[in-house]
């Protein structure tokens, strides 16, 4: 089974993140980063459907040199090879599907596994885009029903589940009310949810590995795919300041104020 | 094989204490900056496991759940944590001690685990990848890299401990010579509940003083109870007891009656990786104290905006610097060495050089080990002492390091033993013509007599290099003082020797925490924090050594007009210049405060 996973490299949510004073970007002196997590957790799923079934993890990420620090990080996780579709500036979700799809035409997997979201600017859109340019069978959310997994978590069945002939994936995922569970025919795209795997460390000899796996690089405007935006950022806003809470006397002091300064009663 | 990284010094390579010898910065120091990617990853590795899977479980740990602790020493291995040191021919990583210490500083959030862990991959498995035979090594790295199994190593007995030659333990070749037969007792350790594999000394013929590695379950071999104790609660600490304990003849360790070599380079190391987990140690503390300190309001503000707490903080900043300088510099050294042999990895000649690169630098160890306890002590003394009533309750993290630390000044060789063999092996090696000691002390003399006092020079923190060449004057002069009051009796006047070792550990750490700052100067990367903390601590510690010199001479000099005269040589080897400590300590509280940790972490 071959698997090609999406690693986005994002800001580090701990770090202090700032708005440019030309509302033009961030500042990004001082920001970590770090692959997204909900990535991490599609790597690591990926790593375990290999490890059951055999075959190949292929990573891929979008954007400048930089991010090949966080494939290596993938491929000290355990995947095989990677590719780095070398993009500079923004690219909207709409973009990176196209150039997904292009990577997917090259590598042929059998699965495409995503984050269902990256923590930069948590969009939540670029599987399902995907999954719709190429006509594939589409879950997204995927998660399983007990979170951050305990040992006896850990030997129940997967999230993800392979039929026994490979050619069907069963894919519990999160809705409103519960979990619903969805076959898809494979080839798919499957976007992953918090709760369906805790990822693994990369270890030590995992991470002296790393360097010698695969690294291929490629222009994303050799790829041939559409890049122009659908959504254009023209600035970002710091959120508002919150203005100080007040203290009431009693419930008809906070009635007349919800009434007459808040407007919301 | 695994590449090492570039030498960190060019050849010649300095000599153990050679510190004392030329002035500060005159050889390139390994410092934290120069870890390379790979090193870093493998921190952020061990960081993580540790925080994750070791902090995260700290009140399960204290609680002895040993099942735990093996499961986490099995975790630790699958990640590669327990096989550093080990070389590849037995599953492990081949790494530098530069490397390999980078995990102890990880490991050190938490004093059981940092003892558990330090007893398996150091003192427990290093005398197997030194000292054992290829057969030995085949049956017991690979696994003990895994963590499948749990190494424990026992040299202390109820009666002897800091003076380990003495032991009691006997072993007796079987008649038919395929057994070694055990007899005695042991104390004192680490994993002993639930190790699977021991090195034990014992004395052939009650004689040869010889390591034998005795696996579990021997007949005749017994664990005794848990010891209940005072810190390090949630590591195992039991007695073992050998009652004609049969083990083959193949598990002796090394040769016959040179089991002191493994003890002691063995203790070398493991000072070594105690001096750097225990700086790392303070380095948490800062966090904690940091932390605790900006949240906590008294009098309407922060605790932080007084100048007590202030001034402890700073202290600690200061501290960890100086510390940092002196691990790194003392891996290196070691590293350079071993990096510096022609033999081929895995070889016993490069064993051989290995085992020499770290006795070389035995007098750094030491240095480390006393140096670094008694400063994670100290942070941990005020760090308690900024939580007030809450440092003293088991809901806050101190007051576990607090008692967590304490052993560290007993262990691994107490600080009393340590002090003695730092200025004991300099002399000793003086005495040998292996270190220049003398030659030094008369160029000094000679100086001070033509009225030549170490000058402050041009350029950076040219009242620091001064400063720190003041000290090694004091050291050297003071030793000189003190073996020509005393002759070969000076090994019975411990207090002038401990005085004596004070002084080179302040130079040691003044001198290593200089040469730091002026390399980041020299790259134009001098953080003004960290020249803040080198300033303050090149100006304390020189004071503290001028103090302890003092002392030397006072115990060592007792014809009044002999010890005025020598004094009044001390007088013109001491700094009265002006320095606005207020201002430096607010540049480090400042960073420290606003990062809430250690302000120049290399992370």
């Amino acid at each position: 089974m071959k698997l090609l996973v999406t690693v986005k490299r994002v800001e580090d949510p701990e770090s202090r993140i700032r708005v440019r004073p030309d509302g033009q970007g961030i500042v990004t002196d001082g920001v970590n980063y770090k692959m997204n997590p909900f990535d991490e957790i599609a790597v690591e799923e990926a790593i375990r459907l290999k490890e059951r079934h055999g075959g190949e993890v292929v990573v891929v990420s979008l954007g400048g040199p930089a991010a090949a620090a966080e494939l290596r990080a993938a491929l000290a996780m355990g995947a095989d090879r990677a590719v780095l579709a070398r993009h500079a500036g923004a690219l909207d979700p709409s973009g990176a599907a196209a150039l997904l799809e292009r990577l997917v035409a090259q590598e042929r997997p059998d699965l495409v596994l995503l984050g269902k979201q990256a923590v930069d600017d948590d969009q939540n859109q670029t599987g399902q885009l995907l999954a719709g340019r190429l006509g594939w069978p589409q879950a997204t959310f995927a998660s399983k029903k007990e979170g951050l997994e305990s040992p006896a978590e850990q030997a129940r069945e997967p999230g993800l589940a392979l039929s026994a002939d490979g050619a069907r994936l069963r894919v519990a995922r999160e809705i409103d009310g519960g979990l619903e569970t969805l076959e898809l025919e494979l080839p798919a795209v499957v976007t992953v949810d918090l709760r369906l795997n805790r990822p693994r460390f990369a270890s030590l000899p995992g991470i002296m590995k790393a360097k010698k796996k695969e690294l291929r690089e490629v222009e994303a405007g050799a790829l041939g795919a559409d890049l122009s935006p659908r959504v254009v950022v023209r600035r970002l806003l710091e959120p508002p300041a919150r203005a100080g809470g007040v203290k009431v006397a009693d419930v008809s002091e906070l009635f007349q104020r919800l009434r007459g300064e808040a407007k919301v009663v | 094989m695994a590449t090492r990284p570039e030498l960190a010094t060019s050849l010649p390579l300095p000599p153990g204490g050679g510190f004392l010898l030329v002035p500060v910065g005159s050889e390139r120091i390994r410092t934290p900056d120069d870890l390379n990617e790979q090193q870093r990853e493998f921190y952020r590795v061990a960081d993580r496991f540790s925080r994750e899977r070791v902090v995260a479980n700290a009140d399960r740990i204290e609680r002895k759940d040993y099942e735990l602790l093996r499961g986490l020493l099995r975790e630790a291995g699958a990640l590669g944590l327990l096989s550093l040191d080990v070389p590849e021919a037995y599953g492990g990583l081949s790494q530098d001690l530069t490397t390999s210490m980078l995990v102890t500083e990880a490991m050190s959030r938490n004093g059981s685990w940092s003892v558990t862990f330090g007893a398996q991959v150091g003192i427990g498995t290093l005398p197997i990848v030194y000292f054992g035979t290829e057969e030995q090594k085949r049956r017991y790295l690979p696994k003990l890299a895994t963590g499948e199994l749990v190494a424990a190593y026992a040299l202390s007995e109820p009666s002897s401990a800091s003076d380990a030659l003495g032991a009691r333990t006997r072993a007796v070749l079987s008649p038919d010579g395929k057994r070694w037969i055990l007899n005695g007792a042991k104390q004192w350790i680490t994993n002993a509940a639930f190790a699977d594999v021991f090195i034990v000394f014992a004395k052939v013929d009650g004689e040869k003083f010889s390591a034998f590695i005795v696996e579990k379950g021997t007949p005749g071999f017994t664990v005794g109870p848990e010891e209940h104790k005072m810190g390090i609660r949630g590591s195992s600490t039991c007695p073992l007891v050998f009652e004609d304990a049969a083990i083959p003849a193949g598990n002796l360790l090394g040769e016959v009656g040179k089991g002191h070599r493994i003890a002691f380079n063995i203790l070398d190391i493991g000072r070594l990786k105690l001096g750097v987990g225990s700086v790392a140690g303070a380095r948490n503390l800062v966090a904690l104290a940091a932390g605790y300190a900006r949240d906590r309001k008294a009098f309407g503000r922060s605790i932080s905006e007084f100048g007590l707490i202030r001034e402890k903080l700073a202290r600690m900043v200061v501290l960890v610097y100086a510390g940092e300088a002196m691990s790194y510099r003392t891996t290196g050294l070691v590293d350079a060495r071993v990096a510096a042999s022609p033999a081929a990895r895995d070889t016993p000649a490069f064993d051989r050089d290995l085992i020499a690169a770290v006795e070389e630098y035995a007098i750094e160890a030491s240095i480390l080990k006393v140096w670094g306890t008694e400063a994670l002590s100290y942070a941990a003394d005020e760090a308690v002492q900024i939580h007030g009533g809450y440092g003293f309750v088991e809901e806050y993290a101190v007051e576990r390091i607090y008692r967590d630390n304490r052993v560290n000044r007993i262990f691994e060789g107490t600080n009393e033993i340590n002090r003695l063999l730092i200025p004991g092996t300099m002399l000793k090696r003086a005495a040998r013509g292996e270190f220049p000691l003398f030659a030094r002390a008369q160029a000094m003399e000679a100086a001070l007599a033509r009225g030549e006092l170490p000058r402050s020079g041009e350029g950076p923190l040219a009242r620091e290099r001064r400063l720190a060449e003041l000290d090694k004057h004091l050291m050297v002069h003071v030793t000189r003082v003190a073996v020509e009051a005393f002759g070969p009796d000076l090994s019975e006047h411990q207090e002038v020797l401990a005085a004596l070792a004070d002084i080179a550990m302040e130079t040691y750490a003044a001198d290593s925490a200089v040469a730091r700052a002026l390399q980041a100067a020299g790259e134009g990367k001098l953080d003004p924090v960290a020249e803040a903390c080198v300033k303050l601590h090149a100006l304390e510690a020189h004071d503290r050594a001028w103090e302890r010199a003092r002392r030397a001479i006072r115990c060592s000099v007792t014809q009044p007009a002999a010890a005025r005269e020598q004094l009044a040589v001390l007088g013109k080897l001491h700094d009265e210049e002006p320095l606005d400590l207020v201002a430096l300590r607010e540049t480090i509280v400042r960073a420290t405060l606003e990062a809430g940790r250690y302000p120049l972490g290399w992370l």
